[in-house]
């Protein structure tokens, strides 16, 4: 099986604190560490466990620049067989119509059975991977949290619904996927294997190569545009407790028990 | 101004509580405008659903059809597609269903699409600038939405006050006739619902709460022993089961367990709103958790800035202390 895994390089939020620039209008940049998307690398994941059972390649794309080389060899130090960055100057400021509209193009480029991306990223809308099956006319299931190959090009997947229940679905292919978290676990990628794939030179394509009128992508096209970023003031907020910590031990207890909750 | 519509989900004859919040969601975009409902599905429930909406909706536009009596999003979007008029604001609930169905109505309606949205902050004709938040609600974003060839929303729940209007009831426009057969390639099969677990987590007054910041496997233990010192029981949030450290059936959110404790110790746990949907009934929300703009601060009623993985084995041994209880 052929499949696509669509990634994202973003900021880490378990290593980073987010915090407004000093023009209060973007984040701060500079200290950011980057990482691979939580979601896309559990969706990395279910595409080479699917081609360890059945055969065929992983393909890992993303949009971006030359920063983003670093998630894609990652993934492929991960087992994927190819990397690819689709970049243009022409993509920049695309909103999500845009991003799908570009890998849309990329995807006609080749022939893939499954595409799968993850369900949301950190500073995203979770609409990629339903607006690419919509732009190819693709079946699409959101919140994916398992995948069940069955015979006759058809797979038998399970959605994430409320109250931890699960939707069960037959799906035919070829199909979008977005992948939700906790579908596998995905395997862990060291330093050597990093370094074993580090001088693979990585295919870029650009807007021409796709065939993509520059006009109906980047910033011009964008219906969606962020105009700034701000921190929000939600209520009152919490109460902080400045204490030593045995103080703060004595308070919680106190608290806990004041509140009914120890007897 | 464009007509808006509003997609209404409804179980076993009544529509869900969000069919109010995104009315009001509605008339925040546009105060003079009334929204339009619209409800697909089969059968009396359907009927049923399109009764309890009382006066928030003026007219609720219905789509019976066999082929949607479980709600596939495939299926509705296509007759969504075929009945919504191509300039339409349609609003949505940002929960499962919602991202199963919204990127793609936008796709192919040709219109703008913004998700999560948790509210609307000025309307310029068509512009619209809303507020989303990004990284897990540690920053905040502004963005401006061109609607003038309409433009699909989905609305984060619990984000706008519902505002429940419960004299009068909609006047129900029957459009299933413009819709057609549906097919699709996505065949819905059943519904597993949720395993109980060993332990029941709704069921307990103090509920101990561990997120990312317990940091692996092995300090789970930290605790489960607090827990028992304190005659509670040990939840979590969504990282923790996804790493496999927890039983998803210990899961606090919209994809886990809805529970109302009297207490909850939110540890190590940033406070996305997911997790905050499955806390109800107002419990004293203390949060201990070492990055101080972790937006769990913003909810809670008392706060400690402090490593869980310290504070907790010492709030054990107090407790233990208090309650005579050799430590084990």
């Amino acid at each position: 099986m052929e499949i696509l895994v669509c990634v994202r390089r973003v900021p880490d939020t378990s290593e980073n604190e987010i915090e407004l620039n000093s023009a209060g209008n973007e984040i701060e940049r500079d200290e950011l560490v980057y990482s691979i998307n939580e979601p896309d690398n559990y969706a990395v994941e279910e595409a080479l466990q699917i081609v360890a059972k059945i055969g065929g390649n992983v393909t890992v794309a993303t949009v971006g620049g030359e920063e983003d080389e670093e998630v894609l060899r990652r993934e492929m130090a991960m087992g994927a067989n190819h990397g690819v960055l689709i970049t243009d100057e022409a993509f920049s400021g695309s909103d999500g119509k845009g991003i799908a509209t570009i890998l849309k193009a990329f995807v006609q480029k080749g022939n893939y059975d499954l595409i799968l991306t993850g369900v949301q990223a950190e500073d995203g809308g979770a609409q990629i991977g339903g607006m690419l099956a919509a732009l190819l006319d693709y079946p699409f299931a959101s919140l994916v949290n398992s995948i069940e190959l069955l015979e006759g090009q058809k797979l038998k997947i399970s959605r994430e619904i409320e109250g931890g229940n699960k939707e069960l679905s037959e799906i035919d292919l070829p199909c979008v996927l977005s992948i939700q978290t906790g579908i596998n676990e995905p395997r862990y990628v060291g330093m050597r294997g990093i370094r074993q794939v580090a001088s693979i030179p990585i295919p870029t394509f650009s807007a021409a190569e796709l065939g993509i009128n520059a006009k109906a992508v980047g910033e011009a096209a964008a219906k969606v545009k962020r105009v700034d970023y701000f921190i929000p003031s939600l209520g009152k907020g919490a109460e902080i407790l400045h204490g030593s910590r045995e103080e703060n031990i004595d308070k919680v207890l106190e608290l806990v028990a004041a509140k009914g909750g120890l007897k | 101004m464009a007509r808006i519509f509003a997609y209404i989900v409804h179980k076993a004859g009544i529509a869900s509580d969000s069919a109010f919040e995104l009315a009001a969601a509605a008339r925040k975009i546009d105060s003079t405008v009334s929204p339009t409902a619209i409800l697909t599905g089969w059968g009396a429930d359907l009927d049923a659903a399109c009764n309890t909406l009382g006066g928030s909706y003026p007219e609720a536009w219905k789509i019976a059809n066999e082929a949607l009596a479980y709600p596939n999003a495939e299926l509705v979007r296509i007759a969504l597609q075929k009945i919504l008029p191509s300039d339409s604001i349609v609003l949505i609930a940002h929960e499962h269903f919602g991202i199963d169905l919204a990127p793609g109505l936008s796709i192919k309606m040709n219109s703008a699409f913004v998700s999560d949205v948790v509210d609307i902050s000025a309307v310029e004709g068509p512009s619209m600038k809303m507020v989303r938040q990004e990284f897990g609600g540690q920053v905040s974003a502004h963005v401006r939405c061109d609607s003038s060839s309409g433009a699909v929303l989905t609305i984060r729940p619990g984000a706008f006050k519902a505002t429940e209007i419960t004299s009068g009831r909609s006047l129900v426009v029957d459009k299933s006739g413009e819709v057609g057969s549906l097919a699709t390639r996505r065949r819905y099969l059943e519904t597993i619902v949720a395993e109980a677990g060993d332990v029941d987590i709704t069921k307990y007054n103090v509920l101990v709460s561990i997120g990312r910041g317990i940091q692996e496997k092995d300090n789970v233990s930290i605790a489960l022993e607090l827990a028992d010192a304190m005659g509670a029981a040990v939840s979590c949030s969504r990282p923790v089961v996804d790493a496999k450290w927890m039983e998803k059936s210990r899961q606090v959110g919209s994809s886990g367990k809805t529970v109302k404790p009297k207490v909850y110790l939110a540890c190590g746990i940033s406070g996305a709103f997911q997790h905050l949907a499955g806390i109800k009934g107002s419990p004293f929300l203390i949060a201990i958790n070492k990055n101080p703009k972790a937006p769990i601060f913003q909810v809670a009623d008392v706060g400690i800035v402090d490593d869980i993985l310290e504070f907790l084995p010492e709030l054990t041994n107090k407790v233990r202390e208090m309650r005579g209880t050799p430590a084990k």
